[in-house]
């Protein structure tokens, strides 16, 4: 299934953001509705260029990243300020991406809700029966 | 332990550092030294944002982090110095002699570098930069996180 909505910038991470890409379009057939970028061999000023330019390119408005502490968040900070339009979200996750990729129009705070919301933890035991 | 180290890395506060140093270093400060950085309160929240909040992280000019250095050395909580290049790196190494080695984390690509390792490219200015330090004691190796072993400049900075 292919759109004409634009591509959301998904950025992280080494290979995290075409793994994540990669799960969208198993699990829903909807990995197009991104378009992965990784902080690889990217420095702070190289790295702020290459999201700039896939922004551009795909008309993006909303800019996924992983880690709030990583390089890539702080680049999509950086081209938010020269863009105030733009959304950032960081932190992301595969339950957020999902989301995001079957709406209908694009809600990223809906998609930070769902994310969220998929984070559960059931803490183990002592082991003993 | 005062600094447990003095870093380059173009990235400065990123998850490298953060949680791959920070963690288990169990870092309580962060100081980065950056004469254009620390003259920006911009850029200063951005970086602050990322570091969690019991991680104190300043910012400081040359000058000011060389006079400063004694009280970040006597310190008695963990921290580590970073600065984004080997210029201000080695300025600052001029300017506090008991700085005895820097490790390179991170200089990546850019038009005029060199690739040296896969995580440190450098122009020729740089390389004769860490070869000058070296040539006056100052130990350099390059590592770019805690699992990897410090690789010495005479292995990787070629010529």
């Amino acid at each position: 299934m292919t759109s004409n909505r634009p591509r959301a910038v998904l950025a992280g991470h080494a290979d995290v953001a075409h793994g994540l890409v990669s799960a969208v379009q198993v699990i829903a057939g909807r990995g197009d509705r991104f378009v992965p970028l990784s902080n690889a061999g990217h420095g702070a000023d190289t790295l702020l260029a290459a999201l700039r330019a896939l922004v551009a390119d795909e008309g993006a408005q909303v800019i996924f990243t992983d880690l709030p502490a990583g390089s890539a968040t702080l680049a999509a900070r950086r081209l938010q300020r020269e863009q105030p339009t733009l959304t950032v979200v960081a932190g992301v996750n595969l339950a957020a991406l999902l989301e995001f990729a079957m709406q209908d129009a694009p809600d990223a705070a809906a998609a930070v809700d769902k994310g969220r919301a998929a984070m559960l933890a059931w803490p183990g035991g002592t082991g003993a029966a | 332990m005062p600094l447990e180290g003095y870093r380059v890395d173009d990235r400065l506060v990123h998850g490298q550092v953060v949680v791959g140093w920070g963690q288990p270093l169990d870092l309580a400060f962060l100081v980065v030294v950056d004469d254009a950085l620390a003259e920006s309160p911009w850029e200063q929240e951005l970086y602050k944002m990322a570091a969690p909040p019991e991680l104190q992280v300043s910012f400081r000019t040359v000058s000011d982090a060389a006079a400063q250095h004694a009280g970040w050395a006597s310190d008695a909580r963990p921290g580590l110095l970073l600065t984004a290049d080997v210029d201000t790196m080695a300025r600052l190494v001029r300017q506090v002699p008991a700085i005895r080695r820097v490790t390179l984390g991170g200089l990546h690509a850019a038009p005029g570098r060199k690739e040296r390792l896969t995580y440190v490219f450098l122009d020729p200015a740089d390389h004769d930069r860490l070869q000058s330090l070296a040539s006056e004691g100052v130990e350099i190796v390059a590592q770019d996180v805690p699992g990897t072993r410090p690789a010495p400049l005479a292995e990787w900075i070629g010529s």
